[in-house]
C-alpha cells in the first residue's frame, strides 16, 4: 500500500450551482462507495445490521416496559406477550415517586453544575487568553496539568472534606466538586484566543471595560462554542456516578444514575416494573439528542476534539 | 455600566492597569481550583502517609507504612490487573467498531439520521441506565442473549456469573454504551477531509477500496492516535459499570483499582490505606500518558 503514487492535482473548480445539499450527499456516496450497486448494496447490509445490534437492547426493554409482570418473566414469549401491553408498569413507578424525585434532583444537580462551571471556565479562559497578570503562564500552565488528574483519585479527600465541613448529604456537597473543570478552561481559552482582537479594541475605544467586553462582545460571540461546552458538562453532569454515590446517602438527594440502581436492590425482581423506569430515566436526554442531534454532532467538531 | 478598570487608550499604560482585573477574572475558577482539586491532591497525599480512619479515632503519621502494605497486597495488584486487562481489551473495539460505525455512515446512505440515533444514543443513558437494561439482557434464563442462544440451538452463558465471561461481558456493555461517542469524533473527522482528494483519485481511476486505504484512512491517522489516546485514559478509569453490574465479581474476578480504593475506604473504613492505592493508581496514569506522550513524539518525527 503506497501512498505516494497517487498525483495530487490541485482542485477542480466547484461547479455546483443547483441543491447544493442533495448534490454533495449523493455525490459523497458515489465518492466512497463507486458507482457499483452491489457496494452500496453491502454497506447497508452492514449499517443495517449493526444499527440492529445496536437498537435491539433498547427496543427490548422498551417493550418489557409495556408487558405485564407476568409477560415479563416469560423468555418463550419475549416477543409477543400474551397479556397484551399495558402502562402498569410506568404508572407504579411514577406513583411511587422517587423516579420524578430523582429526576429533578438530576435537572437541579446538572443544571447548576453547568452554569457554574461554564461561567467560570469561560471567564477563566478570557483571563488566561487576553489579559496580563503576575503569574498568568505558570497558573494556566498549572491548570492544562490538571487536566491528567482523574477525579476517581480525589473521592476520598472530597469525602473528608466534606465530612468535616459538615456538608455530606447536601446539594452543594454533590455539585461544587463536578465544577473544577481545567479541560474546559482549555477549550475557552483556546477559543478566545482564536476570536478576532478588532471588537473588543473598538468596544475599548468606546470606554467598555474587561467585564463589559467579556459579557457584551466575547461572550455573544461565542454562542456556539458556549452551547457545545454546556452539553458536554450537562451530559457529564446528568451521567455521573461515583460521586453522587459517595456524597449522599439521603433517598431525597439522590440523581437518577444513583437512585434508580437502588430501586433494583430495593423492589426485587419486578422487571417490566424496572424496565419501565430505566425508560422513563433515559427519556429526557433522549429527547434533547433529538432536537440537537445536528448540533450536539457539530459540537465535537467545534470543541477541538475532532476534526483534523 | 462602566466598570472601573476601563482600560486605557493608549498602551503605555496598560500592563499595570490589566494586572488585577485578569487575575479576578481568573479568580472564581483558580478558587475551585484550589479548594475542590489542589487541596484535595495534596490532602490525599497527606492521608495516604497516615492511618485515617472513617472511625473516630485520630489519624497518626505512619510513614509510608500504607505504600509498603500496598506493594505487599495482592488484592491490590488483582485490581490494578483488572483496570489494565479492561483497559487492553475495550480499547480496540471502542476505536475499530468505532471507525467501521463513521465509514458507514459518512458515505451518505439513506437513513442518516437512524444510523446517528442508533449508535450515539446509547452514549446519552445514564449508568444505572445501562447497568440496568444489561443486568436484564444477561439474564441467565431469562434474559435475552441466553434466549438468542437457545433459539441458535448454543450452550447458555453465565454472563455474568462466569469468572471466565464476566469481564467480556462488561466489554461488551461498555462497548454498547460508549462506542458511540468516539463515532461521533471519527464522523466529524471524515466531513473534514477534502472532496477534491477523492476527485482527484476518481479522475486518476482509483476504485472505492484504493481510496479508502490511500486517502481515507491515512487522513484519519491523527483523529485515531487522539481517539486512542482518550480512550485509553477513559478506560483506565473504569468503576461505574462494573460496580453496577457485578459488583466487582464474581469472586473479585472483575473488580478494577477504582473499586478496591471504594471497599477499602468506604467500607473497610481505611480512609489512609485508600488514598495510598489511590496514589498507586493515578502513578499508574502518569506514566500511561507519559508513555502515550513519548510515542507521539516520536511519530511525529
Amino acid at each position: 500500500m503506497t501512498s505516494t503514487d497517487l498525483p495530487v492535482r490541485p482542485a477542480p473548480a466547484p461547479q455546483v450551482k443547483a441543491p447544493i445539499r442533495e448534490m454533495t450527499v449523493r455525490h459523497r456516496t458515489h465518492l466512497s462507495l463507486g458507482e457499483g450497486r452491489t457496494s452500496r448494496l453491502l454497506a447497508l447490509a452492514a449499517l443495517t445490521v449493526m444499527a440492529l445490534v445496536w437498537l435491539l437492547p433498547m427496543a427490548w426493554a422498551l417493550l418489557t416496559a409495556f408487558k405485564t409482570e407476568q409477560d415479563a418473566s416469560d423468555p418463550v414469549h419475549w416477543f409477543w406477550p400474551q397479556n397484551g401491553l399495558t402502562f402498569d408498569g410506568f404508572s407504579t413507578v411514577w406513583q411511587r415517586g422517587d423516579l420524578p424525585l430523582w429526576m429533578l434532583n438530576s435537572f437541579l444537580i446538572s443544571a447548576a453544575v453547568t452554569v457554574i462551571t461554564v461561567l467560570v471556565s469561560a471567564m477563566a479562559g478570557y483571563a488566561f487568553s487576553r489579559t496580563l497578570f503576575t503569574g498568568r503562564r505558570w497558573l494556566f500552565a498549572l491548570t492544562v496539568a490538571a487536566v491528567l488528574v482523574p477525579p476517581q483519585l480525589l473521592i476520598v479527600p472530597w469525602f473528608q472534606q466534606m465530612l468535616s465541613l459538615h456538608l455530606l448529604d447536601t446539594y452543594a456537597a454533590v455539585i461544587l466538586p463536578q465544577t473544577v473543570a481545567p479541560v474546559m478552561v482549555f477549550i475557552l481559552k483556546k477559543h478566545f484566543d482564536s476570536l478576532p482582537h478588532e471588537l473588543e479594541e473598538a468596544a475599548r475605544i468606546d470606554g467598555a471595560g474587561h467585564w463589559r467586553i467579556f459579557w457584551s462582545v466575547l461572550l455573544p460571540l461565542s454562542r456556539p462554542m458556549l452551547a457545545a461546552v454546556s452539553i458536554f458538562v450537562f451530559i457529564g453532569a446528568w451521567n455521573n456516578f461515583l460521586w453522587p454515590f459517595v456524597s449522599t446517602s439521603d433517598p431525597a438527594l439522590m440523581t437518577l444514575p444513583v437512585g434508580i440502581t437502588s430501586v433494583k436492590d430495593a423492589y426485587g425482581i419486578q422487571y417490566a416494573q424496572s424496565m419501565a423506569s430505566a425508560v422513563l430515566a433515559a427519556l429526557p436526554l433522549v429527547v434533547v439528542f433529538l432536537f440537537f442531534q445536528r448540533h450536539i454532532v457539530k459540537s465535537v467538531a467545534t470543541t477541538g476534539l475532532g476534526g483534523q | 455600566m462602566s466598570s472601573p478598570h476601563a482600560s486605557p487608550r493608549t498602551g503605555a499604560l496598560s500592563v499595570r492597569r490589566l494586572l488585577s482585573p485578569g487575575l479576578l477574572f481568573a479568580l472564581p475558577f483558580l478558587t475551585l481550583f484550589a479548594v475542590f482539586m489542589l487541596w484535595p491532591l495534596g490532602q490525599g497525599l497527606w492521608m495516604s502517609l497516615t492511618d485515617t480512619s472513617l472511625s473516630a479515632h485520630e489519624p497518626s503519621f505512619i510513614g509510608l507504612d500504607n505504600f509498603t502494605e500496598a506493594f505487599g497486597d495482592a488484592e491490590m495488584w488483582r485490581a490494578l490487573g483488572h483496570t489494565v486487562w479492561f483497559t487492553v481489551l475495550s480499547t480496540v473495539p471502542l476505536v475499530a467498531v468505532a471507525l467501521a460505525m463513521a465509514l458507514l455512515v459518512h458515505t451518505g446512505l439513506p437513513g442518516q439520521w437512524v444510523w446517528r440515533l442508533a449508535f450515539f444514543a446509547p452514549y446519552l443513558l445514564p449508568v444505572g441506565v445501562v447497568s440496568l437494561l444489561w443486568i436484564w439482557l444477561y439474564q441467565p434464563d431469562l434474559g435475552l442473549y441466553n434466549h438468542l442462544l437457545d433459539v441458535l440451538g448454543l450452550e447458555q452463558v453465565g454472563w455474568l456469573s462466569d469468572e471466565s465471561v464476566a469481564m467480556w461481558a462488561i466489554v461488551l456493555t461498555t462497548l454498547w454504551w460508549t462506542v458511540g461517542f468516539n463515532f461521533l469524533l471519527y464522523l466529524a473527522a471524515l466531513q473534514s477531509i477534502p472532496d477534491h482528494l477523492y476527485e482527484a483519485a476518481a479522475i486518476d481511476g482509483a476504485g472505492a477500496w484504493r481510496r479508502l486505504w490511500s486517502i481515507t484512512l491515512p487522513q484519519l491517522s491523527r483523529i485515531t492516535v487522539v481517539i486512542t489516546v482518550l480512550q485509553i485514559l477513559a478506560s483506565l478509569k473504569v468503576f461505574d459499570q462494573v460496580y453496577l453490574l457485578t459488583k466487582g465479581g464474581p469472586n473479585n474476578s472483575t473488580r478494577p483499582v477504582i473499586e478496591y480504593v471504594y471497599d477499602v475506604g468506604f467500607t473497610g473504613y481505611r480512609l489512609g490505606y485508600a488514598s495510598a492505592i489511590s496514589y498507586i493508581f493515578f502513578a499508574l496514569v502518569i506514566l500511561a500518558s507519559a508513555a502515550q506522550y513519548a510515542a507521539l513524539r516520536r511519530r511525529e518525527k
